[in-house]
């Protein structure tokens, strides 16, 4: 079955994303991440709030491998648990913004009209509003937590993906091939589905990693603020958040998270970059 | 003509945009009957309403800015303007379905060829997806295009190859009505010879009436039964193809066939043209829209419109020439 399909789109995007090294190395990060949230337990060598009262504060050690917090806590073991916040935030509150606003931005750009306006602007109501602000006000409203936190990066980013769906459910329906769908008789739902959605995938997708990236990088922010997850369990930004205190007696407390933030949206960003050279037409191969 | 034997019959029908810059006029009280298993063949300059009239009859006519003021469009003696928009929808595709102009954006990019016949198929008849892909075969190996290649994306198919998809597309649930629509406007012609012939051939294979539209004189005597010559949103002529052929009345068709070029003409011949434009179908005088570019016009040309008359049997002229001079003009 797979053999016949050799000429799908999708094995041209991957063929074509493969020989970009950035992207492949991007995605081999992304793997290695996944593995590491996903054995975090067997991986850690300490439990996140196991305490060594003999280590406060300690650098590199045999012990532990990239030092201890001012509690006595793995360094390492809650960088390695922290990535399974850092991955769900991203990858759920994507999800949420890319449900929500392409549902929007396919109304408003497919029906267009009084409706379409009506949605567009609430859209632009909430992108004057700046973003750190909102997702502060949505999250003390929802309280502390790790559902609410993906809840509120993911209400933030909804207009940017509802101007991007409209945009390009603009583009695609006044094409010859919508017409010639309705020609036939489908139905609305079935035009939108079928035929406009698969094609407005590929901006689509590129937004999407580019924007776990940021979902990351904001919720790290919204944990230094205090209004993402709980401790003890750690979080990266949470991390730095902890390790302010220490920046002059022991720098690498926020070193090591900051790097593991760094090396995550680097290499999601490699991938959208990737992703959306593969996913261009215009460019042959 | 036997009552129950007419598929489709558009009475009155008019059609206009309401456009920043005023109404258009697109197709005005347009009257048209075609029996089943018939072709007619609809032909006029760019803009003259053909396409909206199409449109009308499948009901796709943007609204807004588009809207059917006046008329009925009977087809099998239902009306489909009153119709729900569920039932216009099973009329679409499953009892009249059309062919674009474009082949090369008139199909989905991101399925397969196959998937999009098939797509047809389960719109519209209560089978398992394994049946409709089997219909989906049978109707590429109809056309002519190997059941294998159904599973290839539109872009691996030449423009000619995907109007035969089109054509496979438009075909499969055997509608009793399609509408082409340009269908060779985009190909080369050696593809346009190929694609008629397929269009005629299953036309009569398939038993359905065909509603050609075209610039092309030369296509519509090959495929079609009567003609309708449509300007600025008029049908002027409407003839049996042999009456139209032999003998030609409205000045305006007789331009059109001056502006044939001929291969027997003497080289360096200039080519015959009708002089003028078509008028802004903005501003429509209550005359006869192609009088301020007839040759023969007369001064009540300009004042009032003559309306459709019938000159010869089955010959329809909207002309004042013919109404006092029986005879017929020198082609």
């Amino acid at each position: 079955m797979f053999s016949l399909n050799k000429h799908s789109a999708l094995r041209y995007t991957l063929i074509r994303l493969r020989r970009n090294y950035m992207a492949v190395a991007g995605l081999f990060i992304l793997f290695l991440l996944i593995v590491v949230a996903i054995f975090a337990e067997q991986i850690a060598p300490h439990g996140y709030a196991d305490q060594d009262y003999m280590m406060i504060l300690k650098g590199s050690s045999a012990q532990h491998w990239l030092g201890t917090d001012q509690f006595g806590r793995d360094v390492l073991s809650r960088i390695i648990y922290g990535s399974r916040v850092s991955l769900q935030v991203g990858l759920v509150a994507v999800a949420i913004s890319l449900v929500i606003g392409g549902a929007i931005g396919a109304i408003a750009g497919y029906f267009g009209g009084r409706l379409g306006n009506v949605l567009m602007r609430l859209m632009d109501i909430q992108l004057a509003i700046p973003t750190i602000l909102l997702a502060i006000v949505i999250s003390s409203v929802l309280g502390p937590g790790l559902t609410n936190l993906m809840i509120a990066v993911g209400l933030t980013s909804v207009p940017r993906f509802a101007r991007l769906m409209r945009a390009s459910v603009i583009s695609i329906k006044d094409m010859e091939f919508i017409e010639a769908a309705r020609a036939m008789g489908a139905s609305h739902t079935r035009i939108i589905n079928l035929y406009i959605l698969p094609n407005c995938a590929a901006p689509f997708i590129v937004q999407s990693t580019l924007t776990v990236a940021n979902s990351i990088l904001f919720a790290a922010t919204l944990s230094f603020l205090g209004l993402g997850i709980q401790p003890p369990f750690p979080e990266w930004g949470g991390m730095l958040s902890d390790a302010r205190a220490y920046m002059r007696t022991a720098p690498y407390l926020s070193i090591y998270p900051g790097i593991a933030i760094m090396v995550t949206i680097i290499a999601l960003n490699c991938i959208g970059d990737g992703l959306r050279d593969a996913l261009d037409p215009k460019q042959k191969r | 003509m036997e009552k129950d034997n007419i598929l489709l019959d558009v009475q009155d029908l008019s059609v206009h945009f309401n456009t920043d810059s005023g109404t258009v006029y697109a197709v005005n009280n347009l009257n048209l009957t075609l029996e089943r298993g018939k072709a007619i063949g609809f032909v006029g300059e760019t803009g003259a309403g053909k396409t909206t009239t199409a449109l009308a009859i499948l009901q796709l006519i943007q609204s807004p800015p588009g809207e059917i003021t006046s008329g009925k469009i009977l087809f099998n003696g239902q009306d489909i303007i009153k119709m729900t928009e569920a039932e216009k929808r099973r009329v679409r595709g499953g009892q009249i379905a059309m062919i674009f102009q474009d082949p090369m954006s008139s199909l989905n990019p991101t399925m397969t060829v196959e998937d999009q016949i098939m797509e047809m198929v389960l719109l519209h008849s209560d089978v398992s997806k394994k049946e409709a892909r089997e219909r989906a075969w049978e109707m590429l190996s109809l056309v002519g295009i190997r059941s294998e290649r159904g599973k290839e994306y539109p872009h691996q198919f030449s423009g000619g190859m995907k109007q035969r998809v089109c054509i496979a597309i438009a075909l499969a649930c055997s509608p009793s009505l399609l509408i082409a629509d340009e269908p060779t406007t985009a190909l080369d012609v050696t593809i346009q010879a190929q694609v008629i012939e397929l269009i005629k051939d299953l036309q009569q294979k398939v038993n359905t009436s065909l509603l050609l539209i075209t610039h092309d004189l030369g296509i519509v005597a090959e495929v079609c039964d009567t003609v309708a010559i449509m300007y600025a949103g008029k049908l002027v002529e409407y003839a049996p193809i042999e009456l139209l052929y032999s003998n030609p009345m409205h000045p305006y068709t007789q331009g059109l066939f001056k502006a044939v070029p001929d291969l027997d003409s003497p080289i360096g011949e200039k080519l015959m043209v009708i002089p003028g434009l078509p008028p802004e179908l903005t501003e429509l005088s209550s005359g006869c829209s192609f009088a301020p570019r007839c040759e023969q016009a007369r001064d009540i040309c300009h004042e009032r419109a003559c309306g459709m008359e019938e000159k010869a049997r089955g010959h329809f002229v909207d002309c004042y020439l013919f109404a006092q001079n029986p005879e017929p003009a020198e082609v």
